[in-house]
Order: C-alpha cells, then structure tokens, then sequence
C-alpha cells in the first residue's frame, strides 16, 4: 500500500460515522464600498512606512523627489508601470528584460511598482505580479520599495481583499517595512526584505 | 508501532523539567517581559475587530468541517497542485518525510539548502535527517537562527529564541556566526535593530546563491492548490522566490477548502500570533509558479491517530498562533524546554501526548502542566476547548501507583459516613504526629502541596457536640 493510500485509509477509518459541521460566516464579509483613503493612510504609517497623499498630476513629481532624496541612481521599473509618472525622475529605469539576477537586484537602489488590491482597515498592499509590479523578487532584494495606489484600488477590509484577487496568480501581501518580532518581541524594523517602504496614494 | 517523532528528546517528566528552569531568574525575567508584551499587543488589535468572536466561530467551523472531510479535501489538493505543475509526495511518518525531502534535494544535485521557519520540519527533525545525507540546512528566520547558532532548542512556537534577552543574542552572534558564514560585525552591540542588521548581513549571500529552499505552510488550499505562508521578516520570500526548487512540508490538517476561507484566516492568525493588524509579508503561490519546481510534500506523523479521537482531535484545529503560550501562566514560569517537545505550552500539552502516545513519563506528565484557569481556550483562534482535553488525557494517563492507592482508600472511607468519622476522630487524636510532608512514595504529592491542617474536630462532631452551636 502506498503512504498516499495509507493516510487517506487512516482519515477515513478515523472519520467513520462522525457528523459533519456547517460552516458558520457571521462575521463582516466583502463590503463591496470604497476604503477609507484616510484610514488606509494612517495604518500604512503605523507600520512606520513613508506615505504621502497627491494627486494624478503630482505623482511624477512625488516620485521623482522620492528617489532623488534617498540619492537612488539605478532603480527597477517593471513593465507596465506608467511612464508619465517616471518623467520628472533624473533615476536610470532599469527592466527586467531579460530577466535580472538576484545579484544584479541587490546593486539597484530600489524599486518602483504599482499593486493589485490595497486594504484600509489593515494597511497592506498586495502585488499579483500584474503590470506594473514584476515578479515577486523585484520587490523584495532592492532596499527601498516605493509603491503607488490608486485610490480605486483601495478596499474596506481583508474580505474585500481576498474577494477581489485571483489565486492562480502569485502573492505578495505587503504590510509596512520587514520587521521581526524575534528580540524580546519588540517590533524591529528592517531584516531581510526592503528595509523603506514608501507608499503614495494618488487620490 | 514505533512512537512518533517530535523533534525533542522525551527523558524527564515536566515537573522536574520545570523545577530546573524555575530556579533560572535569567529564564523568567526573560519570559515575563516578552508574554507581556505580546498579551497587550494581541489584546488591543483584537479588540479593535468588531466581529472577532464571528470571525472565530467561523475559524473554528470550517476547521472543524474541513477535519471531517479530509480525505476529500487532501485528494482535491493534490489534484490542484498537480494541475498547475506542482508535484506531491505523501509522508506517513517523520522518517519517510525526512527521506522524500533528502532524495529531491539530491536529485538537484545540491548540498546546501535555506529554510522558511516551519514547525513540521522542526517536528520531523529535518534539519538533523539532512545532515545525514550531507545536506546543510541554513534556518533564516531570525529566531531560528539564533537557536541553530547557538546550538539550542526551540522553546516558544512563533519565536523559538523568546528565551534569550538582547544580550545573549549579541554573544551568540559574535560567537557562532563566523562558523555559518559571515561573521558578526566587530562592534556589533545589543541594540535589536543592529542585531537584525546583522542577521541582514550574514544571511544575504546565502539567500541571493542558494538553489533549493525547504518551507513549511500556514494553509494550503484544496479549491486551488494554493500554498500561503504568513512571516515577518522577508526571509520567508527570499527562500519561497529565489532557489529554483521549493520543498514545502505541510502537516494534513493544514489543509482549507476554499481560497474564500483566506478572509478569515489572514484575520485571526497575524492579530493572534504576533497582535498585528497584519504581518509583514503574506506569500501565496500555486503549483510552479515563475517557473520554479515545486514538491509539496503531505506529513501525517501521528496526525490521522489524533484525528481518530473524539475529544482530542480538535487539537488539530490549531493554527501555531501560540497565543495560548502568551496567556498561559504555567508556561510563562516554566517556559517552552519544559515540555519536552517543539509544540510547548497548553496546545503542545494536548497534542504532544496525542502526536507522540502516553508511553514515556513525561507524556504522561503533560496533561498536568496546567492549572486548568481557562486562558488558552478564551485566547484561542479556533476556539480549542484545552482543559477539557486535558481533563480527557488525564483521565486516561496512567496514575503512579501511591497515587492510585490512595484514590482506592479515599474512595473506601469516603463509602460509608461511620468510615470517615471514625478516620475524622482517629486523626483529630493524632493530629500532632501528621508530619508536614508525606513520607516515602507519597511525598510527590506534598511536594507541590501544603498538607491541610487537620482539625481538633470535624464539623459532624461539633455540630452533634453543641446541637448546632446551640448548647
């Protein structure tokens, strides 16, 4: 017998005549209504991420100051990241076309995406590797991410979150700078992945 | 059969363990400011959820509904994961987990590989199987590496390392990490944000070089074949996106019906664990995603026998939050080496005797390691009745036989009224010879108790005496 038809002989010898459990959902699902810009805003920067607040028109601006004072030279812009808004930025857009290595990654001075979904209630940005954002290590080996959200993008809770990603496609749920909990559980800011993160809501 | 394997070795029973560590102040300064803090922080950002009592009530409901399909749940998986060109191997016990994952590592040809935390390796003893094939397994978490570099072992589920303060991290550091890789800066100090910094630095070369990574997952789900890790730090990503090959180990009760059930879950897991809003990086990936290969390998060790008890099987509810350790005040003073096993606290005390059989005394002993208070059942995601498995496995561990004589004599006089008032009358008379403590094979039980005083008289014979106070 193989330990496939093992283990599932054990389940089911093990379940044999226990009743089933309804699921109950009572708890608030999808809200399928805007998030709140302000909410979303103030929890981005309790995890002691950068968040600035402008409109379509000083996006490019925003961004190109961003870089210039971090001194960023060489950042990683992923296909399908709006071009106007690189337009004011003295940095060179590097592609990852063909593919950079992990060790060309780590020589670039950060990244610059959009995302797919952003929560209020929590203050997390998720990626699904869609335009503008790259595959998962673009965001992760640079020291400074700076990602811009639309406030369309923004949704009440984790619910709506989940309602709206797709799973097939591969996830990076983003909430402030990597942070450990491991030294006497105090929160600390910057271990493996980018040590800034910078958010702007383009509302 | 064989007793399943978890990671520890089971020789002295939790009260011996627990009397050592107790006389360890370093120890309990260490755990008392660090479940501390932990509590207020969980405690604030879960009342800050409107619905946390719904949000648990439907944790606990599809965990519940998902044990009680599982067979179909887990043949579902497989064939999702497969579909998006994943592969899957089925491990009945530790040892068969540890071979699956040594033959795919050699089969890439590799001798090194990087670690995502994951309590089933822990549990399997991975790490240790590996190195019997020449294999190196690299731990990155932060608090995993502490523990490797220090030669240690895990005492808290969420952070192994939660016993050591600041300072010992700083020497374990400028000790051991130059025997792993790149050294600890020179004047490294014990300020914790110079200590990640250097965690940082000696791991970042290994991360960008390594080809093969070894995870565990918090979910895995069966409608879509999608694995999700929760973590901190990034170390988790750098191991799930850059190696080439990924060999996640992943217990069977890990399993969620639907990608819908995430809603729930990425709400009760990161306020419960380590009482954020959210954690910093939430992974998801299914089958070979960017061109990575990918094995998932399915753990039962004990689990289907767990599985099989009616009281205990909601044990496997449980989602390694370790809040039920945070509240816990016998953990708290006792801390996580005292149990024996890498699941600690109130949840290890009701899984590892299930996982692991009441063979040995210490086992035996773990049913024990509470007071019973309630803490851990309320604080629970999942809503695990804890006291009353532990009720159930004590009921069913085998007592020591001074204990059991005793129960059958207590049990003898406590038949008949004459009995006890004759037994209340003799030791009334005798009462100045009852020592403080027991003698002999009966010690054990006044060495965590005081003897109660016995009275000049029992309350019948007064009340007879006096007709109620009366005369």
């Amino acid at each position: 017998m193989s330990s496939r038809d093992l283990i599932l002989a054990r389940v089911r010898r093990a379940l044999a005549g226990v009743p089933d459990v309804e699921i109950t959902r009572a708890y608030r699902g999808p809200s399928r209504t805007p998030g709140e810009i302000r909410l979303f805003e103030e929890r981005v920067r309790d995890y002691r991420a950068v968040v600035h607040l402008v409109d379509e028109a000083g996006v490019a601006e925003r961004v190109a100051l961003s870089l210039a004072g971090r001194g960023a030279r060489r950042v990683v812009v992923p296909a399908g990241f709006p071009a106007r808004w690189l337009a004011a930025a003295d940095a060179e857009a590097v592609a990852d076309d063909p593919p950079l290595s992990a060790a060309d990654l780590d020589a670039v001075d950060g990244v610059l995406t959009t995302c797919a979904v952003a929560i209020a209630e929590t203050g997390t940005i998720v990626l699904d590797a869609g335009p503008g954002q790259g595959r998962r290590a673009l965001t992760l080996v640079p020291d400074h991410h700076l990602c811009v959200v639309r406030a369309d993008q923004v949704v009440a809770g984790v619910p709506d979150a989940v309602d709206r990603l797709a799973p097939a496609r591969p996830l990076t749920w983003i909430s402030g700078p990597s942070a450990t909990s491991d030294i006497e559980l105090n929160r600390v800011e910057g271990v493996h992945g980018p040590r800034t993160l910078e958010v702007l809501i383009v509302a | 059969m064989s007793v399943t394997f978890l990671g520890m070795p089971a020789d002295r029973p939790f009260p011996r363990n627990a009397a050592r560590a107790l006389r360890d102040s370093q120890l309990r300064f260490n755990l008392r400011k660090a479940t501390r803090t932990i509590r207020a922080r969980r405690a604030s950002v879960v009342a800050e959820a409107p619905d946390w009592a719904e949000l648990r009530e439907a944790g606990r409901t599809i965990k519940e509904h998902t044990l009680r399909n599982l067979d179909r749940y887990l043949v579902q998986l497989e064939e999702a994961v497969t579909a998006a060109g994943g592969h899957v191997h089925w491990a009945a016990d530790a040892a068969e987990a540890n071979g699956i994952v040594a033959a795919l590592v050699k089969a890439t040809g590799e001798t090194e590989v990087v670690k995502v935390k994951s309590m089933a390796t822990q549990e399997i003893g991975l790490n240790e199987a590996l190195l019997e094939h020449g294999i190196t397994a690299y731990e990155t978490d932060l608090a995993e590496l502490i523990v490797q570099l220090g030669d240690d072992r895990p005492s808290h589920i969420l952070v192994p390392a939660i016993h050591r303060n600041r300072a010992e991290i700083r020497e374990i550091f400028a000790e051991h990490m130059s025997g792993w890789g790149r050294p600890a800066p020179e004047d490294l100090t014990d300020d914790p944000a110079e200590l990640a910094e250097a965690a940082r630095l000696h791991l970042r070369e290994r991360f960008l070089k390594t080809k093969v990574a070894i995870s565990g997952a918090n979910f895995a789900i069966a409608e879509t074949g999608t694995m999700v890790v929760l973590e901190s730090e990034g170390n988790g990503r750098m191991c799930l996106t850059l190696p080439r090959t990924l060999i996640s180990v992943v217990g069977i009760e890990k399993v969620l019906p639907t990608w819908r059930d995430l809603e729930v879950f990425l709400q009760l897991l990161p306020r419960s664990s380590t009482g954020e809003r959210m954690n910093p990086y939430t992974s998801s990936w299914t089958g070979a995603a960017e061109g990575q290969e990918f094995h998932l390998v399915l753990l039962d060790n004990g689990r289907t026998g767990v599985l099989a008890d009616e009281v205990g099987r909601q044990a496997l509810r449980c989602i390694r939050c370790s809040a039920c350790l945070n509240v816990c005040p016998v953990y708290e003073r006792a801390g996580g080496h005292a149990y024996g096993s890498v699941y600690p606290g109130p949840i290890g005390a009701i899984l590892t005797p299930q996982l692991r059989g009441m063979g040995s005394e210490l086992d035996r002993s773990l049913p024990y390691a509470s007071s019973l208070c309630g803490a851990c059942y309320e604080v629970c995601p999942v809503a695990i009745d804890i006291p009353s498995v532990l009720l159930d496995l004590r009921a069913r561990a085998r007592h020591p036989w001074p204990e059991r004589a005793g129960m059958a004599a207590a049990g003898w006089v406590f038949e008949r009224s004459g009995r006890l008032a004759r037994l209340q009358r003799a030791g009334g008379r005798l009462r100045r010879l009852v020592p403080r403590r027991l003698p002999g094979p009966l010690g054990g039980w006044t060495d965590t108790r005081d003897l109660p005083e016995v009275p000049e008289e029992s309350f019948r014979a007064w009340w007879d005496r006096t007709d109620g106070g009366r005369r």
